[in-house]
């Protein structure tokens, strides 16, 4: 095997956010990939948790899809609460 | 069809509108990308030898830890970098083995040696002065993960250039000796600084191809002025000058003039005969090397641990 | 006073000293992920040599500077333990000096976070943690060199046995161990003799590696007496201090 297998990783930059895709890395083992992405992605306090995940495990949409994927939630305003009118004066809704 | 694609693919460009790993691209546009950002990787990963050369000569505790803090972005740097490329369907072993092998090219800037502490000093305020010039716009390259690796590049760089400023300023307020080393480390870093936004652009072709697709946002001249019209000011806090006797602010322009580069100069050493372009690949090739059989080691005992647990489950 | 001295420097010396050792690799190591945390290990241990020079600085007055201590003094005057100065040699190697250093540190780090000196107590707190995860760090390449190929096998087993003669020289007493000791500043070197070897053992064990027998054990370091080859660190560290000297960097 000519390189270690790619891992994509993800920090949490404080308690209470999601984890962030910040970048990727090669590594042997999952420990080792979460020791190196401890060293590479969070050498100035960016994080306080990491997922290492294998690259080839994330399977991704496909841009060509990308109309019949996303497209269609465009026309859905219902499902905003801006599409509902409230009376002036009802407060806390 | 292509044209179709094409088209659309441009429209997306000059609507800022960036684009990601899997979407279409031209094949020039991933070759074009795939060169620039590995040439950048590999610059980095070169550009740690010149100075982690002194990391074991710092002379104080203070910039033992900034040098050692700072070569190690540049590991980092070169790390996002290669990961950027590897997006485009690239491996970074096989990047690397073009390094190694000679075909590859990095910035030439790193084939001249330190000889002094001074030199780190000038490297941080000069190289990587004129590295951040050109890395700012990159920010916005059209290629998301290039520019979003260079997001990362920009935010940590920032303080290499300051501490580079601080070491020169140290020195010039300091010895005579100490003075005479600044000066002689701006002698010797200037042009080849100058050198690093790459030749005129009359004088290079594809320049011209790589802004329409935004890969690039400001012509090789436009930085290099740029970066002279800053540098001279700072150059006047250290109170050491500038080794070009042409250098004249120009009213008209609202710019310095400057002098010719030695463009000779910049090609032979970009061909390989620059004083340390042997040195620098030797050593590339040599931690390589030697790291093999631990490279191998891991990859035999993550498939032992892997087959372990298969037989317990 | 000259005794607290000479205990801090033992401390802050072995720091400098392995964390310099560790940086002679920053650009040359098997593979970028590995060159970068080494490199923050290197950190980790020269950033506790400064916090403690500069205590020394404190303690000693007189315009004494965190520079003085390992720019000024000739190797006699140093306090590092040998394993700590042994040259890099192959990965292997360093990641067996680095292991049987942080077993060790782990142990005594975990005891001076109760000395009478708070200084030093917070210091060592702030410390452990670092040397938490340079053991993780080192006992997980010991086995995968260990029980990974042949080749790393008999390498990582070579290293073993050309550094075990200095593996325990920190368990030896000095007369600023014994001092320190007695003033509740100090660590009691015997009673972390056991678990540091038992924490050796099982990750030796689980690398498929051969324990050497215990034999002689190279000491002197404590006392000023080194090996050759820290003449050649101090002189790289040095020059440009002993070159200037009294120059502002």
């Amino acid at each position: 095997m000519k390189n270690w297998p790619l891992w994509e990783i993800f920090v949490r930059s404080k308690q209470g956010l999601s984890h962030k895709h910040v970048g990727s890395l090669h590594a042997a083992d999952a420990e080792m990939a979460m020791q190196n992405a401890r060293d590479v992605y969070t050498r100035r306090m960016e994080g306080v948790s990491i997922w290492v995940v294998e690259s080839v495990h994330v399977t991704a949409s496909d841009p060509d899809e990308k109309e019949s994927m996303f497209d269609p939630a465009n026309d859905k305003v219902y499902r905003h609460p801006t599409f509902y009118d409230v009376p002036d004066g009802v407060t806390h809704i | 069809m292509e044209a179709h694609l094409e088209k659309r693919f441009q429209d997306k460009i000059d609507q800022e509108i960036k684009i990601e790993p899997k979407d279409w691209m031209p094949e020039k546009y991933r070759k074009t990308l795939v060169r620039q950002i590995s040439q950048h990787a590999h610059s980095e990963i070169v550009g740690m030898l010149p100075e982690g050369n002194w990391i074991t000569r710092a002379p104080s505790l203070k910039r033992k830890l900034g040098l050692l803090a700072k070569v190690q972005d540049e590991a980092g740097h070169g790390l996002y970098l290669y990961a950027a490329a590897e997006t485009l369907g690239v491996e970074r072993a096989d990047l690397v083995a073009d390094l190694h092998s000679g075909k590859a090219k990095y910035s030439s800037i790193f084939n001249y040696p330190t000889m002094t502490w001074a030199d780190i000093g000038a490297i941080g305020w000069l190289v990587d002065g004129a590295a951040i010039m050109n890395q700012v716009p990159l920010c916005r390259c059209s290629y998301g993960p290039y520019a979003r690796a260079m997001v990362r590049v920009c935010k940590e760089e920032s303080f290499h250039q300051r501490q580079g400023f601080e070491i020169m300023m140290t020195l010039c307020n300091g010895t005579t000796e100490q003075k005479e080393m600044a000066q002689d480390a701006l002698n010797r870093w200037w042009w080849p600084s100058l050198m690093m936004f790459g030749p005129n652009d009359d004088e290079s072709p594809n320049s011209k191809q790589s802004m329409a697709w935004k890969i690039k946002r400001f012509s090789n001249d436009d930085l290099r002025q740029k970066f002279v019209d800053v540098t001279v000011e700072q150059a006047k806090h250290l109170g050491i000058n500038i080794p070009d006797p042409d250098l004249n602010w120009n009213e008209e322009t609202q710019h310095y003039d400057f002098g010719e580069i030695d463009w000779e100069e910049f090609w032979n050493v970009v061909k390989g005969n620059g004083p340390c372009n042997k040195a620098r690949l030797d050593a590339r090739n040599k931690a390589h090397d030697e790291g093999a059989w631990v490279r191998e080691a891991a990859v035999a005992y993550a498939e032992k641990k892997r087959k372990r647990k298969e037989k317990v489950a | 006073m000259e005794l607290k001295i000479k205990y801090l420097l033992q401390i802050a010396d072995n720091a400098m000293i392995i964390g310099h050792r560790l940086s002679e690799w920053c650009g040359h190591g098997p593979i970028l992920e590995q060159d970068i945390a080494m490199t923050n290990i290197a950190l980790d241990h020269l950033g506790l040599a400064r916090n403690l020079y500069q205590y020394c600085a404190r303690l000693e007055g007189g315009g004494k500077t965190e520079d003085d201590y390992p720019y000024k003094r000739d190797v006699r005057k140093w306090r590092n333990l040998l394993l700590c100065e042994q040259d890099n040699g192959d990965f292997g190697k360093t990641i067996t000096r680095q292991f049987l250093y942080d077993t060790f540190n782990l142990q005594f780090l975990t005891a001076l976070q109760d000395s009478h000196d708070e200084h030093l107590a917070a210091i060592a707190a702030k410390s452990l943690k670092e040397t938490t995860y340079h053991l993780q760090y080192s006992g997980d390449w010991m086995i995968r060199l260990g029980d990974g190929t042949e080749e790393s096998h008999d390498r990582i087993q070579k290293s073993v046995n050309d550094l075990w003669m200095y593996a325990d020289e920190s368990f030896l007493e000095s007369e600023a161990d014994r001092w320190a000791l007695n003033e509740k500043i100090g660590v009691d070197l015997n009673a972390l003799k056991l678990p540091t070897q038992n924490n050796r053992t099982e990750i030796l064990k689980e690398a498929t590696l051969q324990i050497p027998e215990s034999g002689w054990t190279q000491q002197g370091g404590k006392e000023g007496k080194h090996s050759e080859q820290l003449g050649y660190i101090l002189s790289d560290l040095q020059f440009l201090q002993r070159a200037y000297p009294n120059s502002v960097w």
